[in-house]
């Protein structure tokens, strides 16, 4: 069994309750960090441990903290992002619904690192009734003193706000996410700034995904060293994957970076294999957003290397033979699956969550889905084919905010590993599955 | 502060630090300048938008030598000391504002026909630029009936580009702001929310800082095409703003009013209602003289020119 971080103690009946997660040693890294640990050594650790960010861009988190401008006099906040709606990603929910003082702990964590004095949960709308249970755990911590004036006698104040968003994609995008925070209508800023300068109430500010936060309290516990010994290369740690699709045991699963592809499919600790007998036809590795890749090119790189989850390994080959780790929602297709059909449901919905600000995104996506739209139903042409490789190529690089990207990558794999059935929609003028 | 030395096509300029590359570019003039849906220059917070500016950062500044990994859109991008630019020159930037065009009217009825803006519509002139011959697209357009927005302004959402300009205008120049975006993505539109007029002194400036004709100014609507009237600079006595306006006539009729703007199309002062709807008459005006238009300029076609006025001997082209 590998080392569990996030998932230890989630069959617990009644973790969500203060008691059973102090029992279980939960908020201990609170006690003992306060005690004896100033914010940088806090940030040092972190740095150490080698986090990376688990929203999908996988960006060093103590990295991400060492920006915050600590010279300016303005309050600093610390930020949540519980805006988990990437299609194939349900790992967040997960922690939230089960573990919501996990959170919390590694909350008060961050936010005292930071200096922060405020900080947010900022949970998707369509997660109400997760938002529920994370209030309910913030009213716990404040009784019993782990937020509010004073935590714990150290002279350190946090107050902790959970605010539902509206169910908007768009705003899983950090300074979306800050713009609606802050009451507006959720576009995203264009950058630079960036929020560790001028970010919520223009005031320095970090934002983190709720996995990224959730594993502090062990890391501060553990010390940095002992998360960075797991894992492989440049991935540290443990990754929440809430894998999905044609396999036998769908669900959350927590592994250790470096485990190769083929046994987080096959082995039955895990998925489990393809359902029925089916065999493997395609993967999306990290979220919709991330390149396709077809079954040869998924368990084997190019160049003929085993393929290991990690930000390394699943990005070798760049776009061309590679994907990405993303925020880690791993949907497997069998061979009966349509990649067309697929495809449109992904341009669909970035047509529907495109905040409609920069032009690229808001007419490029809805383009996108009418092409594909034409193609899956059999009134499309060859050189519709073109045109959506065109048009994915115009979208990518040119928009406010990485929704574009996240837009036009699917499309261009797609087409790139799997360029004959769009050509076989095409001649037959009908879906072939 | 010493003077940032920035290279954009060739061509080298210095500005003072601070300076967006579109500014710098502005400063040197003439095709340099890259082409601008959304940005406003008297308008804080806007550009960014409309990917229209986009260009090629070659080199960062004189301390990075590297280029920058994506093209930046230049309204919004602060030059560094040593940065070099590509606008015209890199073939990269113009097949993305040729796409962006593209993409500009994928959803635009190109009714300029039937439009009070044709002739001074920035998507006009940006579509003889760059846009293509010809039309990739066999897609239904997305459409919305026109609306009166308040008494002098009429909306058809069908023409809007979404640039965000005339929300800013409303926020920044009126106290209460009472339309804005609604809704997201391709079906994003401007409007009121509940029809609500737009009842403001300085309303009228929304149809002046509109690109396109989404805002149309209904006192002149449908009255003539642009390029048959004569712009003169004209200015009154007027308690609430400047006075100093742009009349556009026909004959001795004064058909509209407006602001006047800049060879960016940007106003040069705001002007308040009662001056743009209201003072229809030619003895309301103290005329100062004909309104010198660019050359490329649809509305200088109609056989108008400058008229030599004492001190100059040369036309100024």
């Amino acid at each position: 069994m590998a080392t569990q971080i996030l998932l230890n103690n989630i069959d617990v009946p009644g973790l969500a309750n203060f008691e059973v997660y102090r029992q279980l040693g939960g908020y201990s890294s609170v006690v003992k960090t306060l005690k004896n640990l100033t914010p940088d050594q806090v940030t040092g650790e972190v740095t150490k441990s080698g986090l990376r960010g688990r929203g999908g861009a996988g960006f060093p988190a103590g990295m991400k903290w060492g920006f915050i401008d600590k010279k300016s006099e303005k309050p600093r906040y610390f930020v949540c992002n519980f805006d988990e709606s990437e299609p194939g990603t349900f790992k967040d929910r997960y922690i939230g619904q089960r573990n919501p003082h996990q959170l919390i702990e590694g909350m008060i964590l961050g936010a005292y690192a930071l200096g922060a004095g405020s900080a947010y949960i900022y949970v998707r709308g369509e997660l109400f009734y997760v938002l529920r249970i994370i209030e309910k755990a913030i009213e716990e911590a404040y009784k019993q003193g782990f937020l509010g004036q004073n935590i714990l006698g150290s002279g350190y104040s946090l107050d902790l706000y959970c605010q539902p968003g509206a169910g908007a994609y768009i705003c899983g995008e950090e300074t979306a996410l800050l713009e609606s925070l802050e009451g507006k209508r959720g576009n995203p800023r264009i950058k630079p700034p960036f929020p560790a300068l001028v970010g919520l109430y223009g005031c320095p500010t970090v934002v983190n995904n709720v996995e990224t936060i959730a594993a502090l309290p062990w890391i501060l516990n553990n010390g940095g060293e002992a998360y960075a010994a797991i894992g492989v290369e440049n991935s540290k740690g443990t990754k929440l994957i809430s894998a999905c699709g044609h396999i036998k045991k769908p669900g959350v699963y927590e592994i250790e970076l470096g485990l190769p592809v083929e046994e987080f499919i096959y082995s039955d600790e895990y998925c489990g294999g393809i359902r029925n007998g089916h065999k493997l036809k395609a993967v999306v590795a990290g979220g919709s957003s991330v390149p396709i890749l077809p079954a040869s090119l998924i368990l084997k790189t190019a160049a003929g290397e085993p393929r290991l989850m990690s930000y390394e390994s699943l990005s070798e080959g760049g776009f061309q033979s590679g994907t990405m780790l993303g925020s880690g929602g791993f949907i497997v297709m069998d061979e009966t699956t349509c990649i067309v059909k697929n495809l449109l449901t992904f341009a669909r919905f970035y047509h529907h969550e495109s905040c409609g600000q920069c032009s690229p995104c808001r007419e490029g996506t809805s383009w996108m889905e009418k092409i594909l739209h034409r193609i899956e139903n059999g009134q499309g042409t060859m050189k519709d084919i073109d045109l959506l490789v065109s048009v994915s190529k115009h979208i990518e690089g040119n928009t406010i905010c990485p929704l574009g990207d996240a837009a036009a990558w699917p499309v261009a794999s797609a087409i790139r590993h799997f360029r004959e059935e769009f050509e076989e929609h095409v001649k037959l003028q009908k879906c072939p599955f | 502060m010493p003077l940032l030395k920035v290279t954009i096509d060739t061509i080298e300029v210095e500005v003072e630090a601070g300076t967006t590359i579109m500014n710098a570019a502005r400063q040197i003039g003439g095709s340099v300048v890259p082409p601008a849906m959304c940005y406003y220059s008297k308008l804080e917070g806007s550009g960014g938008k409309c990917r229209t500016c986009l260009v090629k950062v070659s080199r960062s500044s004189s301390k990075d030598i590297r280029p920058l990994p994506k093209l930046v859109a230049a309204c919004r991008t602060a030059v560094q000391d040593g940065m070099v630019v590509q606008n015209t020159t890199s073939p990269e930037v113009m097949e993305s504002r040729q796409a962006i065009t593209e993409f500009l009217l994928l959803n635009h009825p190109l009714d300029c026909p039937v439009c009070d803006q044709a002739g001074e519509c920035h998507l006009q002139d940006l579509s003889y630029e760059h846009g293509l011959e010809d039309t990739n697209t066999v897609e239904e357009r997305r459409t919305f009936e026109p609306v009166d927005i308040g008494d002098y302004i009429k909306l058809h959402m069908n023409r809007c580009i979404l640039c965000y300009r005339c929300v800013m205008v409303a926020d920044q120049l009126t106290d209460k702001r009472v339309h804005g975006v609604l809704g997201r993505g391709d079906h994003s539109e401007i409007g009121t929310h509940i029809s609500k007029a737009i009842d403001n002194d300085f309303s009228g400036n929304m149809i002046d800082v509109c690109p396109v004709g989404a805002l149309t100014d209904k006192t002149f609507r449908f009255k003539s095409r642009v390029w048959f009237t004569k712009p003169l600079d004209a200015h009154r006595e007027c308690p609430t703003c400047s006075g100093k306006t742009a009349i556009w006539m026909k004959g001795s009729e004064i058909l509209r009013v407006t602001g006047r703007k800049d060879k960016y199309g940007e106003l040069e002062e705001y002007i308040c209602n009662d001056c743009r709807f209201h003072h229809k008459d030619a003895s309301d005006w103290i005329i100062e003289g004909p309104r010198a238009i660019e050359r490329h300029s649809v509305i200088s076609q109609n056989h108008y020119e400058k008229l030599k006025t004492p001190g100059t001997t040369e036309p100024e082209f």
